[in-house]
């Protein structure tokens, strides 16, 4: 910071530097005339800035960021942050259901118990096994409000019909990892649970007692029904579930957000009639 | 001067094509030849790994997975052909618990049981209990000589008839023998609404009129 020059005689003011002062004089090893050091608040600087090029210069990041943040939006509203909720539950999920697989055993005869022992032993196995649970009932009310949300204010029309059909995919996924996880804690609310579920599968013509047959891997509830679950509930499903939001992130970015039914567009004078 | 040579675009050859480097006889230029190895190439990799990995998830579709095990449930005077006696069996021991499942068991009552044309009765009556709407366990009733199922309220006769609520066909059964004095259970089969045997079918599934080509007999049963 820069002070002001107080009032003194041009007697007792300090000359002005000579050119080149501030260049090496041939002393403490500095050659005559070479450029000032930089201080360490300079390298600092430059380090971080040389450090962030050198990534930019590498993988383009700058227009990258700048197509997916600086965007033009419409007047919006707090219902506008439903889909971003929906993905913070979805985050939440893949976080707790991590550390619940550090401690959970896909075996019919360990499932219950591995299960009991993260409610019961593990340290706030109770509290993250809660945060899944209850976090998935808030993601399948979250994502419906956000389908509220986009089918009261139009913003299924045109061009974002795929969008729409991605998003629908995605509830239909969401609903599978719903299933599919139901019956890994495997007491018995569980299991009759899914024994019902698969045989409502079952119930379609030709193709359901197949489809049955590959969800059990087999006419009867087996050895490997869970573990098929499990790979299905936290490898398959996941997988399409983090493509899709990638297909539907990047389709909000391109197409932008539209603005609620009741903002009319503004029409801009393009002739005006001179008096 | 010389006319320029004349090629046809039409040609077989990419040497009448005027194809720069062609020679005679050659119909394919190489550059398409490679492409199409490449694509190949790609094709069988994809094709090498997918396979295996669809037939993994996909093979417990085509194999019957489950043997037939004769399970024994008791004497013969254990039962009596007016009143069902409940035993369990382990239909997949693999799984432990899960695994078991109730059956009600009782002597064929040639007298009230229907009979079926070109069809052995079983020796004894072994009544599943996985309801035929979608597979809740079903409990006898003496006093009423009926099945009731706790979840969506279907009811069957004292011979597994459906006689109210959402169930499609009879309760399943299970072929019975006698050895040695003592009753033996094996595998489940399904009826429909004659008392007609099928294969097992998926509880939910029809076995009656041309429902029954909708629900057809699966590898897995």
């Amino acid at each position: 910071m820069k002070l002001p020059t107080p009032p003194l005689p041009k007697a007792l003011r300090p000359s002005p530097k000579r050119p080149g002062h501030d260049r090496g004089n041939g002393r403490d090893g500095n050659a005559v005339g070479a450029p000032p050091k930089p201080t360490a608040k300079d390298q600092a600087v430059e380090g971080a800035a040389s450090a962030i090029g050198w990534l930019d210069e590498r993988t383009g990041a700058t227009p990258a960021l700048r197509f997916l943040l600086y965007r033009k939006t419409p007047y919006t509203n707090w219902y506008y942050t439903l889909g971003s909720a929906t993905l913070f539950a979805f985050l939440s999920q893949a976080v707790t259901g991590v550390f619940l697989a550090m401690y959970y055993e896909p075996d019919p005869t360990r499932a219950y118990e591995s299960a009991s022992r993260i409610t019961n032993e593990v340290f706030l196995g109770e509290f993250v096994r809660g945060m899944h649970k209850w976090g998935s009932t808030v993601m399948i009310i979250l994502i419906f409000l956000h389908m509220g949300r986009v089918f009261f204010f139009g913003a299924y029309k045109y061009p974002r019909e795929l969008n729409w059909i991605i998003g629908v995919v995605l509830l239909v996924l969401v609903l599978m990892m719903g299933l599919t996880g139901y019956l890994l804690p495997f007491d018995q609310r569980s299991f009759w649970a899914t024994v019902v579920a698969v045989n409502l599968n079952a119930s379609g013509p030709v193709i359901g007692p197949y489809l049955a047959d590959f969800l059990r891997a087999g006419a009867e509830f087996g050895p490997t029904t869970i573990s098929r679950f499990y790979a299905l509930h936290m490898l398959a499903i996941p997988g399409l579930i983090i493509a899709l939001i990638g297909a539907h992130l990047y389709l909000v970015v391109k197409l932008g957000t539209t603005a609620p039914p009741w903002l009319k567009a503004e029409k801009k004078d393009l002739l005006t009639e001179e008096v | 001067m010389a006319d320029p040579p004349k090629f046809d675009k039409k040609s077989r050859y990419t040497e009448g094509r005027g194809i720069a480097g062609g020679f005679e006889g050659e119909t394919v230029t190489r550059r398409r030849l490679m492409e199409g190895g490449a694509h190949l190439a790609g094709a069988t990799a994809i094709i090498a790994i997918a396979l295996p990995g669809l037939g993994f998830a996909l093979g417990p579709i085509f194999e019957d997975t489950i043997p037939t095990r004769w399970q024994d449930v008791g004497p013969e005077d254990d039962f009596n052909n007016e009143s069902y006696v409940a035993r369990i069996i382990n239909i997949v021991p693999e799984v432990g618990d899960p695994g078991k499942t109730t059956v009600y068991v009782r002597r064929l009552n040639r007298e009230r049981d229907t009979r079926v044309e070109g069809q052995d009765p079983q020796p004894y009556v072994a009544i599943s209990t996985r309801c035929a709407h979608v597979g809740c366990p079903v409990r006898y009733i003496q006093a009423s000589q009926k099945f009731l199922c706790p979840c969506h309220g279907g009811v069957y006769g004292f011979e597994g008839q459906v006689e109210g609520g959402p169930p499609v066909r009879p309760l399943d059964r299970f072929y019975t023998r006698v050895t040695n004095g003592r009753v033996e259970i094996g595998d489940r089969f399904s009826l429909n609404s004659r008392f007609e045997r099928f294969s097992t079918r998926d509880p939910s599934n029809h076995l009656d009129g041309l429902w029954q080509y909708l629900y057809p007999s699966r590898p897995t049963t």
